[in-house]
């Protein structure tokens, strides 16, 4: 690719052909404001905060969208632009909702960061919004049309990423909006909750569903025994929510600010994530040896599972019958802990801290129950939750003294850990069913093929001879072309099928920390697979306390316990 | 005075007044389709030098050099190339396409078939108004009788060349006529504009080179491409050649539409064409272009009908449109009629434009109400600016346009009705 020449600011200097005005100002240390423009979405050129000078122009130009030319002279803070930025950012407020100190987004907001940056003391503009009802139908999604600001980065991530297409703006003129159609609630729609709008929103208008408060009302009630489980994706992302490096791995850190926060027991996930191969990977066996459905495909994302309910309830028969990783540890911190501490699971309180909101919907779940009425997952806190639980009770985090997590849940492996990357379930069950089948040590255990940001991934293993070839998607809209294949007869000579709902797996999860980015992803991907480098033991059917388990409550995988407690069925939910 | 005579020049409509030229046949007895004729036998760039030469320039608004959009289009890499006629005409006073397609709706057609052949595409498309119901159907009609007699199709008159013309019709949405909304409309997806570069000319329709040029801009075709560029260059002035067609609308005597050489003064076309205002009242502000137009007092009407005149005055004629208002109007009532049309027609993509507008409407309406401050008065010029230089496309950009000229030529209207007792307030937050 050939350089051009440009000024920008009176510095001249060279970059590719094709950059825009942003990342070329950018490598010069300049920054420039934006609040729909997002690395990973296509230009959208909304909000016009980015606005520049470019000589020979009529107009400001936005420099998200605008190629630089050879010599082009830019200039990126003049009076001009500075005014022009101001009153933009000023019509933003005009029509939002300005409680700032009272947001769940305050401190951590683009737009509020903006206004402070371009020094906006007053909005010279009348307030003009229009108060709205705010949507709370859905379990795990709030939608705030009071704080949206029509940049539209949702309605591109639920289309592209996911392939949705739940939002789309509606009406125009100051009458443009951003909802489901026809105005509809949240949970009338095929929405999965995957939050990944949540996620990207720049603003308040799409939060996840704050559960925070139900989790102290619980640790303060003297006849609750609260436990708490952590997502393997979680130690590698909540560290952001206190501006440590991201892909910083804050496992320890993470236990003793449960400890911290009044939790009677902290466990970990990796421990029923390490249960959840055991099983699936039995399951899958069992399958392959009795003529049962194939291609199997993994049921640990609840947003790809409320996909297949809801748009492909005619291939259910595929999913694993095995619960998520957090249902199980529901399932076993209601029903087999209580017996083990000597208290009545009803005065159990299970919490888990997930980087999905989606988890929120699963833990809602009728089924998801160990006695019909209360549920096996009483409150899911998101990474973001727990990073502002943390801050409420004053927890200085990046101080705290590393603790390890509590028996009889303590104990988990490098396979677990993993969980939390797309490929990392597939590899995580190839360890282990390599080994249960061909009684031989896997000497490579690590999988690279299916590793990493590329949309559908596939490798193939020798076992015994026998070669089974397996898959690995992730995104909705990846996991749709997947289905698509099963559907037309194309995928018949896969046995195994992983799907995660969000890009990069559960370490991009809907609930995860802010300003997540596919450069960040894969930081958070690094840490995940440092995570399992580190550890002790590497392979699920290796980890002890899964064995004592078994030895102790389930006997055998598949057995009657097991599927009391760990299998589930799922439902034609179609709308 | 000149003699009305004497200020008419018809190029455009000559075959009108006397023929029936929407009839296939007496277009054909009148030399219509003799410029494509004469087109398949010419090499591309030929054509193309014939329209350059010609200096014939866009009469959408821009002003664009027509020839050099050919060009551009021709050499772009990309296949299919499309050609769309901009036939949206939804600017309020304005009826000159409407004025060219029911009467001699095959000049177009022969223009756009022209077009089509010199920059390589082999489908287009014309984009009329929803409203315009008779326009569509004559030219329906129109296209099915080209068809039927060789002119569209495959194999156009045995030259070996296949191109077809669809029309596409829009909701009534005033920004559809702005190109990008226009192309995505076509597209299928909801009207709204898009950022640019990269224009049409290289990723327009369906991402593949465009030309797209209003109606009255293609009808030109046939007549440069018949006549020769060098005999079209000679009508007008230096930088603006041609004949114009002029919508005159207001309070004028004989309002209609006049086409006339560029270089007649808008005096010529008010008081000798128009015959001036009724009862002999003052001219108290013209319109120029329609709604997003500039407002002149009448101590300006010696201004030519010129692009440079125009530009060397901060003024736009836009696609001809010219709004005669005498004494008895109001201007902010004028202006608040305006921005009432502007809100309603945001795409409501961009924030300059979305929330702008909205907010010069509650300005504006303070100095009617005589309760507007010092404060309100710079605001209103911040904001006009503001959206003028940030939106994303021609609506939002042009929008500001009436009000700013106002402010710039009848300035007393907004001075005149600050409260003096007025005390600054700050806005709260809402809820």
């Amino acid at each position: 690719m050939s350089t051009i020449n440009i000024t920008i600011n009176n510095r001249k200097i060279e970059v590719e052909e094709g950059t825009s005005i942003l990342n070329a100002a950018k490598e010069v240390s300049i920054n420039i404001p934006t609040l729909c423009y997002h690395p990973d979405q296509e230009i959208k050129a909304n909000c016009r905060v980015c606005v520049v000078e470019v000589e020979g122009s009529k107009t400001l130009q936005t420099a998200c969208s605008t190629e630089v030319k050879e010599n082009m002279i830019i200039r990126t803070n003049t009076e001009k632009v500075r005014g022009a930025r101001k009153v933009l950012v000023e019509l933003l407020l005009a029509n939002h909702n300005m409680s700032c100190t009272t947001c769940i987004r305050n401190s951590n907001c683009s737009m509020q960061a903006i206004a402070a940056d371009l020094g906006i003391r007053e909005t010279r503009f009348e307030n003009v919004m229009i108060k709205q009802e705010i949507d709370e139908s859905s379990a795990a999604i709030v939608r705030n049309q009071n704080k949206c600001i029509k940049c539209g980065r949702c309605i591109q991530v639920c289309a592209s990423v996911q392939g949705l297409n739940i939002l789309d703006y509606t009406g125009r003129s100051d009458y443009c909006e951003v909802k489901p159609a026809f105005g509809k609630y949240l949970n009338d729609v095929a929405c999965v909750a995957c939050g990944q709008c949540s996620a990207i929103c720049p603003v308040a208008a799409i939060t996840e569903k704050e559960d925070i408060e139900k989790v102290w009302k619980a640790i303060s009630d003297p006849n609750k025994y609260v436990v708490v489980q952590t997502a393997p994706a979680v130690r590698v992302s909540l560290g952001e929510e206190f501006d440590m490096e991201p892909g910083s791995i804050v496992t320890g850190k993470l236990v003793a600010a449960l400890k911290a926060l009044g939790f009677d027991q902290v466990f970990d996930t990796d421990f029923t994530a390490d249960l959840t191969i055991i099983e699936e990977g039995n399951e899958l066996l069992q399958r392959i040896s009795n003529g049962g459905k194939l291609p199997m495909i993994t049921s640990c994302s609840p947003g790809w599972i409320n996909f297949i309910e809801q748009y492909y309830p005619e291939l259910l028969g595929h999913l694993s019958s095995c619960k998520s990783p957090q249902q199980m540890f529901g399932a076993l911190a209601k029903g087999y802990l209580p017996q083990k501490i000597d208290k009545d699971p009803k005065n159990i309180f299970s919490v888990s801290i997930m980087p999905c909101t989606a988890k929120k919907f699963e833990a809602n779940r009728a089924e998801m129950s160990f006695d019909k009425e209360n549920p096996d997952v009483d409150v899911v806190l998101t990474t973001r939750e727990l990073g502002r639980m943390l801050k409420q009770a004053g927890v200085d985090f990046n101080s705290l003294e590393e603790k390890q997590y509590d028996d009889p849940f303590g104990i988990s492996t490098g396979a677990a850990v993993i969980f939390g990357a797309t490929g990392g379930v597939m590899e995580a069950a190839l360890r282990t069913v390599y080994e249960v089948v061909t009684g031989k040590t896997l000497e490579n255990i690590e999988f690279n093929g299916i590793r990493g940001l590329d949309g559908i991934k596939e490798a193939v293993v020798d076992l015994n001879g026998t070669e089974v070839k397996v898959m690995v998607a992730h995104t909705l809209s990846k996991a749709r072309e997947v289905l698509e294949l099963i559907k037309a007869g194309k995928a018949d000579e896969y046995a195994f099928i992983e799907v995660m709902c969000c890009p990069g797996g559960c370490i991009g999860g809907g609930g995860q920390p802010y300003g997540v980015t596919d450069e960040l992803r894969n930081k958070r991907i690094a840490a995940i697979y440092e995570g399992d480098k580190g550890l002790p033991i590497r392979k699920s059917h290796e980890n002890s306390a899964v064995n004592t388990l078994y030895e102790e409550f389930l006997k055998k995988p598949l057995g009657e316990k097991s599927h009391e407690l760990l299998h589930t069925h799922y439902y034609d939910r179609k709308k | 005075m000149k003699a009305k005579n004497e200020l008419i020049r018809k190029v455009l409509t000559k075959r009108i007044d006397n023929d029936n030229p929407q009839i296939l046949e007496d277009y054909i007895a009148k030399n219509g389709y003799s410029a494509l004729k004469k087109a398949v036998s010419m090499p591309q760039i030929k054509i193309i030098e014939e329209v350059k030469a010609s200096g014939l320039k866009g009469r959408g608004g821009a002003g664009f050099p027509t020839g050099l959009k050919m060009e551009a289009v021709l050499k772009a890499q990309g296949a299919p190339k499309y050609i769309i006629c901009n036939a949206d005409e939804g600017e309020p006073g304005n009826f000159k396409d409407r004025y060219l397609m029911e009467n001699d709706p095959h000049l177009l057609i022969e223009g756009l078939i022209i077009c089509a052949l010199a920059v390589g595409a082999e489908h287009g498309y014309i984009f009329i108004r929803g409203e315009y119901q008779k326009s569509i159907e004559i030219i329906r009609n129109a296209l099915e009788k080209a068809r039927k007699n060789g002119y569209l199709g495959d194999n156009i008159l045995d030259a070996g060349f296949n191109f077809d013309l669809e029309i596409y019709t829009g909701a009534g949405s005033y920004v559809c006529g702005e190109e990008f909304a226009l192309m995505v409309c076509i597209e299928g997806k909801p009207g709204r504009a898009t950022y640019k570069p990269p224009f049409p000319t290289s990723e327009g329709l369906f991402n593949k080179p465009t030309q797209i040029n209003n109606v009255e801009t293609f009808a030109n075709i046939p007549i440069i491409i018949q006549d020769g560029g060098e005999a079209f260059n000679k009508i007008g002035t230096e930088v603006s050649k041609g004949t114009k067609l002029v919508c005159l609308s207001g309070n004028i005597n004989s309002p209609g539409l006049y086409e006339v050489p560029f270089g007649i003064t808008l005096r010529d076309v008010i008081e000798t064409l128009g015959d001036g205002v009724p009862n002999n009242r003052k001219i108290k502000m013209v319109q120029l272009g329609g709604a997003s137009g500039p407002c002149i007092p009448e101590s300006m009407l010696d201004i030519k009908l010129d692009y440079k005149e125009m530009t060397d005055n901060d003024l736009t004629f836009g696609s001809g449109a010219i709004i005669v208002m005498d004494d008895r109007i109001d201007i902010l009532d004028i202006l608040k009629r305006t921005l009432t049309f502007f809100r309603h027609e945001s795409c409501g993509k961009c924030t300059p434009c979305r929330e702008g507008i909205g907010h010069l409407f509650i300005l504006l309406q303070r100095f009617i109400d005589k309760t507007a401050s010092n404060d309100d008065l710079k605001l209103v010029e911040i904001l006009l600016e503001t959206i003028n230089q940030t939106s994303i496309c021609g609506l939002g950009q042009l929008a500001p346009t009436s009000m700013k000229s106002v402010l710039k030529y009848f300035r007393e209207e907004f001075t005149s009705r600050i409260d003096k007792s007025y005390v600054k307030q700050a806005f709260a937050g809402g809820n």
